[in-house]
C-alpha cells in the first residue's frame, strides 16, 4: 500500500486511472437519474416530492463520507508524515463541500413542501450546516497559511476537532426530537424503503462515490503538480518529483 | 394532459423536484469542470518550468 504512497507511481497510476473514473461516473449518473425520474414510483404520501430523495440523500450521505476520508488522510498525515496524506486531505475538501451544500439545498427544496418551511434549526440541518462552515473554514485556512508544511500541519488540526460533528450529525434524529426523519436506510433492523426506491437510491450513492473518486484524482494530481511547480520555482530539490 | 406534461409537473410539485436536480446536475459538472481546467492548467506548466524551451 505505502508504494503507491509515491508522488511518481501516484501520477502514472492516477493519470491511468482518471479517464476511466470520470467515465463511470457519468454512466452511473445517467442510469441513477434515469432511474429516479422514470421507474422509482412516487411515494405514498410524498407523491413525487419524494423524488428529491435522489439527489439530497446521496449527497448528504457524501458529505459525511468525504469528511472522514479526511480524518483518515490528516491521521495518516499525522502518524506518517507522507505529502500525498495531506494532499488527498485538501483535495477533498472543496468536493466535500459541493456535497454539504448540494445536501443543504435540495433538502430546502424537499422541506418547504412537506414541512412548510425552509429551513428549521432543528440538530439535523443545525450540525449539517455546521459541517458547511467546517468545510469553508478548513479551505480558507489552506489558503491563509502560504508555507505548505505549516498550513497542513493547522489544516490537520481543524479536520481532526471537526470531526467531533460527525457522529453528532448521525446521530441528531436519534439524540434530539427532530423534524428531519430518522435512518430509512442504515439501520440495524434493515432498510424500511421498499426495494423499487432502495435499488435508484444505492445507484445515485454509488455514482455519486465514483464522482468523488474521479474529480479528487484530478485535483490530488492538480496539487501534486502545483507544489512541484513550488519547489522548481523556489530552487529547492524536487521533493515531489 | 400528455404523459410528458404530466411528467414535467411532478404531480404539482415541479418547482421544487426540478431545481433540486438541476442544481445538483450543474453543481457536480462545474466542480469536475473546473477541476480538470486547473489541473491540466497545473501540469501543464511544470511541463514548461520542468522543460522551457523544447525542441521543435
Amino acid at each position: 500500500m505505502l508504494a503507491y504512497a509515491n508522488p511518481g507511481r501516484f501520477l502514472r497510476i492516477a493519470r491511468r486511472l482518471t479517464p476511466w473514473t470520470l467515465g463511470a461516473a457519468v454512466l452511473l449518473l445517467g442510469v441513477g437519474l434515469s432511474l429516479a425520474l422514470f421507474v422509482a414510483p412516487p411515494d405514498y404520501q410524498q407523491g413525487e416530492a419524494a423524488r428529491i430523495m435522489y439527489v439530497h440523500v446521496p449527497a448528504a450521505w457524501m458529505a459525511l463520507f468525504v469528511y472522514v476520508c479526511m480524518v483518515a488522510a490528516s491521521v495518516v498525515a499525522f502518524v506518517w508524515k507522507h505529502p500525498l496524506a495531506d494532499i488527498a486531505a485538501k483535495a477533498s475538501a472543496p468536493i466535500g463541500a459541493v456535497f454539504t451544500g448540494l445536501a443543504l439545498a435540495t433538502g430546502m427544496l424537499w422541506g418547504q413542501p412537506m414541512w412548510g418551511t425552509w429551513w428549521v434549526w432543528d440538530a439535523r440541518l443545525t450540525s449539517v450546516l455546521i459541517l458547511f462552515f467546517l468545510y469553508l473554514g478548513y479551505i480558507v485556512l489552506w489558503g491563509a497559511i502560504e508555507e505548505p508544511t505549516r498550513a497542513a500541519r493547522a489544516a490537520r488540526i481543524l479536520a481532526l476537532i471537526g470531526a467531533v460533528n460527525i457522529p453528532i450529525i448521525h446521530f441528531s434524529v436519534e439524540w434530539w426530537n427532530t423534524l428531519h426523519q430518522g435512518a430509512t436506510v442504515f439501520r440495524l433492523d434493515g432498510p424500511t424503503l421498499s426495494t423499487s426506491m432502495l435499488v435508484p437510491l444505492l445507484v445515485m450513492a454509488l455514482a455519486y462515490n465514483i464522482f468523488y473518486a474521479a474529480v479528487l484524482l484530478l485535483r490530488m494530481r492538480m496539487e501534486v503538480s502545483r507544489r512541484r511547480l513550488r519547489t522548481i520555482r523556489l530552487g529547492l530539490e524536487p521533493a515531489l518529483a | 394532459m400528455s404523459d410528458w406534461a404530466t411528467f414535467f409537473a411532478m404531480g404539482g410539485y415541479a418547482q421544487f423536484v426540478w431545481p433540486a436536480y438541476a442544481l445538483s446536475i450543474a453543481a457536480l459538472t462545474a466542480l469536475a469542470w473546473a477541476s480538470w481546467r486547473q489541473m491540466k492548467r497545473a501540469e501543464r506548466l511544470v511541463k514548461l518550468t520542468d522543460d522551457p524551451a523544447p525542441k521543435p
